[in-house]
């Protein structure tokens, strides 16, 4: 007997936890249980530990008792395994952290710790946050809920599976090619990457620093809103965290979509696509018509160029991000060694998996000399031409939408042994990473296997709260993110 | 000279901040390993560097003391490598856009062989760029391994890079001092050589005059001018013997070892370090605007090269003399407050002692000038006596002595309580002359046979019966008078 | 662009990471591959773009400069592999 809690908003269940109708404590209880029944079949979480996560629920019940309310006390939450959590084991999918306990909380842990969640566990990824697929785990696949002989998309594999088979209600993701829309997009549920600077990246392990981004993953626009709402703000401890007044994203959610104008970039509906997503996106469209929206033909030219130039700045960086990971100061360091040099060598080659090793060694190729201007400096400049196409764009449309994904999740081991053709499933939510705009991804239908698809949607710079509302509009319409996989 | 050498040298400043360059870690010198190296300094995962506002400012004061460029906009960039004081696998430098370009400093280089003159040398700066320091390794005490000290890593540095502009090893040494003195003239830097403040690497090369440039080995660490000095010349005269013997220098890196004076080149790698330089995603462009560099210029004190021209314009002091007493702001203050004690007028006789007496003796007793026991209103005191003949300069050395024994509060003081006071009455002298004449016939018989030497005789007996404190002009005029007829 | 087997071992080393005999030829094969995609960055012109190295359009902020981390030494090296006197001990380094 599934508890309808498991299925509810986060609205709903501030509401019944204001209301004293369930405690934070039952209700953490609520998912614990959940968790425990299903995790081993899913692979969702790579690290549980009950006794903390009540002591967390028994907190807020205290604050709560004391006079407190918010939109996310004693509300659980699902974490990236990404994000350094004090206390808890932080591996990042990895063999080279499986022992890393982090002694400090990322910013965002402790901002929503602030608001009085409760961290149920850390959830499985792609190693590194380097895949589509989370086949590239230390500590195995996730299944996808939906059909668990598929995979749930990455990097946030095991945040997406999570909250689709309701074993949380929220979770956090991050998102550098793709990571939190594809995986969004495969398992039915609504995910935003914000606008890069928006949410801190201090804590949050760095993959491709110029493209991560933290974000919410929910069952809706409203819920991802509302986490939004406490993943965000000034960070003095990240560079790149920009000092801006602080918004609440959910301010324009039941604004109505008359007049919006949406562009379909050409680019993102030619060929590709498969005709299940085809199908979805396209009566996803025709519902935005019938509310009222303009659909407006527009193009991204270069386009087509993000992904070989993610190709080479993302690896580019991790390769000098991950010289860290050295067995000296934390984590896995081999058990065997002749010399320092061998050391090194012997705790990165047993320390990290294929695909993380493969895009070390081409982020250290693309920028070694005599190829740094070749490589690294021109996928820089086709960079910049990508998001100059956006910024021209936006002068004609007020969000773009388009599929999320070419396909529906497809079989686990179907792409793993062909890492380019696992690069190219990132072709419609690359070129937003590179520019660095908020994009969302929201459910649109069903495809083949009846598996689901998403709707990708991309604002402008620091416009989520038109993107929120052009997604809430869609979702006030329509169930297809009430959905939930059976049999769970 | 067959040979040509070539010099440039690279300092590694570390900047005067209270915390790291990119995180908030305190930079006090001494504590317990690893207790001041934190998160961001341990490169746990998922840290990033924030940037320090001090050691930007101590850029821009470096920059505007030696005339460069201050870049309006700079870029950090990651320069990779392993090494295990190295937490991040990679050291965040400044590799196309330093924060500073070109610039020079002019300075004195001291006579090489006796008899040639000291000599004044422009030295051109490439740039100056800021920079993480890396930890410490310890390799005694550990049974075979390696101890690993973080609480260096990420100290503030600025590089500094000559163009290859010095062609000796006294250049490159006057150099070294003429840019330690300036930094902490600014003070951005406590040039504590010893604490490894402040470490030079040279690069030396040697050509026949008029041949392209030779390869050039690079000295790393050196943390004195002696050893700088004995590192260059050993280098020179190796890469000299090497070549006369038909043997191609190869590039290198080397240690100099101040127990056998020999460089050494370090082990070599096989592959040449390949360092990957790209801007660094977790910081932006640095941006400095016009009016912080002016209001940094407007903050900062007279610079050693204005007040070396003032002193010779002012003062009337040769550029030696000038540029011996901007050696340090405290000798310049010291000096001038002497100056105007006893007057613009004996600015001269002061340089002299501050120079002379007073610097040999603060050398010998291992004292700074902010330390010695005689004040600049004392020394004042005794040059005004030198210059209204109270003494003579000869005497003035026993008032010197005195004190710096603080024998007395005052030269005055120490004048009368040993009774110094230097005869200067025509008329005792005649007198006393009178007397040394007639007690000495036969020097009197001599010099009028044309013994100079005699008249030398008669001017000690004089001196002596005067126990020294007969003006000796005088004693010569009026001897020479009396002698004369 | 095709990497050959030794251009591979060269930029382990630089990376310190480990390439088996055995790997080593897949290693190639697949990053030939990869290299194969990026390729086409080549053919692009970029006359006169500026490259974009942030998705941010501000400038470096600033920090005061006091100290404020305090000593959590205890703390981090509870995580160490190998500490000793407070020192992370790591094999001998020959200079």
């Amino acid at each position: 007997m599934t508890s309808a809690y498991v299925e509810s908003s986060l609205t709903a269940l501030a509401d019944a936890l204001a209301a004293k109708a369930i405690s934070s404590v039952e209700l953490t209880k609520l998912f614990l249980d959940r968790i425990e029944r299903l995790n081993p079949v899913l692979n969702a979480f790579i690290t549980l530990d009950r006794d903390r996560t009540l002591s967390m629920a028994l907190a807020a019940d205290a604050r709560r008792a004391a006079g407190e309310n918010g939109p996310l006390l004693g509300i659980p939450l699902a974490h990236k395994d990404i994000y350094c959590t004090q206390g808890w084991l932080t591996t990042c999918g990895s063999k080279i952290l499986s022992n890393f306990v982090s002694p400090y909380d990322a910013h965002v842990v402790e901002q929503l710790k602030q608001a009085g969640m409760v961290t149920l566990g850390k959830c499985n990824m792609d190693e590194f946050a380097m895949g589509s697929s989370n086949e590239s785990s230390y500590y195995g696949p996730v299944k996808n809920p939906w059909d668990i002989r598929r995979i749930p998309g990455g990097s946030s594999g095991g945040s997406a599976a999570a909250v689709a088979a309701r074993l949380a209600p929220v979770a956090t993701g991050t998102d550098t090619g793709g990571s939190i829309r594809q995986p969004a997009a495969m398992c039915g549920l609504t995910g935003i990457k914000p606008t890069y600077g928006v949410v801190s990246r201090y804590g949050m392990i760095a993959f491709a620093s110029s493209l991560d981004q933290g974000g919410p993953m929910a069952k809706s626009a409203q819920d991802c809103a509302l986490l939004l709402n406490a993943m965000a703000g000034f960070d003095g401890r990240d560079s790149t965290s920009l000092d801006r007044q602080a918004e609440d994203y959910t301010r324009d959610l039941a604004q109505p979509l008359a007049g919006l104008r949406i562009g379909l970039p050409r680019e993102f509906f030619a060929a590709g696509m498969s005709d299940d997503v085809r199908a979805a996106i396209d009566a996803a469209l025709a519902e935005y018509r019938r509310l009222g929206a303009t659909l407006v033909d527009i193009s991204l030219p270069n386009s087509g160029l993000a992904v070989p130039a993610y190709y080479v700045i993302a690896p580019a960086e991790a390769s000098s991000n991950l010289s860290r990971f050295d067995g000296v100061r934390y984590g896995y360091r081999a058990p065997d060694y002749l010399d320092l040099a061998d050391m090194y060598c012997k705790t990165r080659s047993q320390g990290f998996g294929a695909e993380v090793k493969r895009r070390i060694l081409i982020g250290t190729y693309v920028l070694s000399h005599g190829y740094y201007d070749a490589y690294y400096l021109q996928a820089q400049k086709v960079r910049r031409l990508i998001a100059d196409d956006f910024r021209e764009v936006f002068k004609q449309c007020d969000v773009i939408a388009g599929p999320t994904a070419p396909n529906v999740a497809f079989e686990l081991g179907a792409k793993s042994e062909d890492p380019v053709q696992m690069y190219l499933s990132d072709i419609y939510t690359i070129p937003a990473s590179l520019a660095g705009l908020p994009c969302m991804s929201l459910p649109c239908g069903f495809g083949a296997g009846n598996m689901p698809v998403g709707l990708q949607l991309i604002g402008n710079y620091f416009d989520e709260a038109r993107m929120l509302r052009t997604a809430h509009g869609y979702q006030q319409v329509t169930d297809w993110h009430l959905h939930m996989p059976e049999g769970l | 000279m067959q040979w040509e050498i070539v010099i440039g040298l690279e300092t590694h400043a570390q900047l005067q901040t209270q915390s790291k360059i990119f995180s908030g870690a305190s930079t006090a010198f001494g504590a317990a390993p690893n207790v001041q190296a934190c998160a961001v300094d341990l490169a746990l995962p998922g840290v990033l560097p924030v940037l320090n506002k001090a050691a930007v400012a101590c850029a821009i004061r470096f920059g505007l003391a030696v005339n460069a460029t201050i870049a309006p906009r700079s870029v950090f960039a990651r320069k990779n490598y392993f090494y295990p004081d190295l937490p991040k696998g990679y050291q965040i430098s400044q590799f196309e856009l330093p924060v500073v370009k070109g610039g020079e400093l002019t300075l004195l280089v001291a006579a090489g062989k006796p008899g040639e003159q000291p000599y004044e040398k422009t030295v051109h700066l490439t740039r100056a760029h800021l920079e993480e320091d890396a930890g410490k390794s310890l390799h005694e005490d550990f049974h075979g391994k390696t101890g690993i000290d973080l609480n260096r890593a990420g100290t503030p540095l600025l590089e500094i890079v000559t163009e290859p502009d010095m062609c000796s090893a006294a250049e490159a040494v006057a150099y070294a001092k003429a840019l330690h003195a300036l930094v902490r003239w600014i003070g951005i830097c406590d040039g504590n050589m010893q604490e490894g403040s402040f470490r030079c690497d040279a690069n030396v090369s040697v050509r026949r005059p008029g041949a392209p440039l030779g390869t050039r080995r690079e000295i790393k660490n050196l943390n004195s001018f002696r050893f700088m000095q004995q590192a260059i010349d050993y280098e020179v005269h190796w890469q000299i013997n090497e070549i006369e013997d038909g043997r191609a220098i190869q590039q290198a890196t080397v240690l100099f070892d101040p127990a056998t004076g020999t460089t050494r080149a370090m082990r070599s790698k096989e592959d040449a370090q390949d360092y990957r330089y790209f801007p660094d995603p977790d910081l932006l462009p640095l941006e400095i605007s016009s009016a912080w560099i002016a209001e940094t210029r407007a903050s900062m004190p007279e610079l050693p090269s204005e007040m070396k021209a003032r002193f010779e314009r002012d003062y009337g002091l040769s550029a030696y003399d000038a540029t011996t007493l901007t050696a340090s702001r405290e000798t310049a203050g010291y000096f001038e407050e002497c100056v105007a004690a006893a007057g613009k007028s004996n600015a001269k006789l002061c340089a002299n002692w501050v120079m002379g007496e007073l610097a040999a003796r603060l050398n010998e007793a291992d004292l700074g000038v902010a330390a010695s026991p005689v004040s600049s209103s004392q020394l004042a005191g005794m040059v005004a006596r030198i210059a209204d003949k109270t003494i003579s300069s000869k005497i003035a050395k026993d008032v010197f002595e005195a004190l710096w024994n603080q024998a007395g509060p005052d030269a005055d003081n120490i004048i009368e309580a040993k009774g110094l006071r230097q005869i200067t009455d025509t008329g005792a002298i005649e007198k006393l002359i009178d007397e040394v004449l007639a007690a000495n016939p036969k020097s009197v018989e001599e010099y009028r046979a044309g013994k100079d030497k005699a008249f030398n005789a008669l001017v000690g007996q004089a001196m002596k019966a005067t126990k020294g404190k007969a003006n000796p002009q005088q004693v010569n005029e009026l001897l020479r008078k009396k002698l004369a007829g | 662009m095709s990497l050959t087997l030794d251009q591979v071992g060269r930029i382990a080393r630089l990376a310190h990471i480990e390439i088996s005999p055995a790997e080593a030829a897949q290693t190639r094969d697949r990053l030939n591959d990869i290299l194969g995609l990026i390729e086409q960055l080549q053919a692009v012109d970029t006359a006169g773009i500026e490259p974009m190295a942030h998705a941010v359009d501000a400038c470096q902020r600033l920090r005061e400069d006091s100290p404020s981390e305090t000593d959590r030494r205890s703390d981090f090296q509870a995580i160490a592999p190998e500490t000793e006197a407070g020192l992370y001990l790591v094999p001998r380094v020959i200079e």
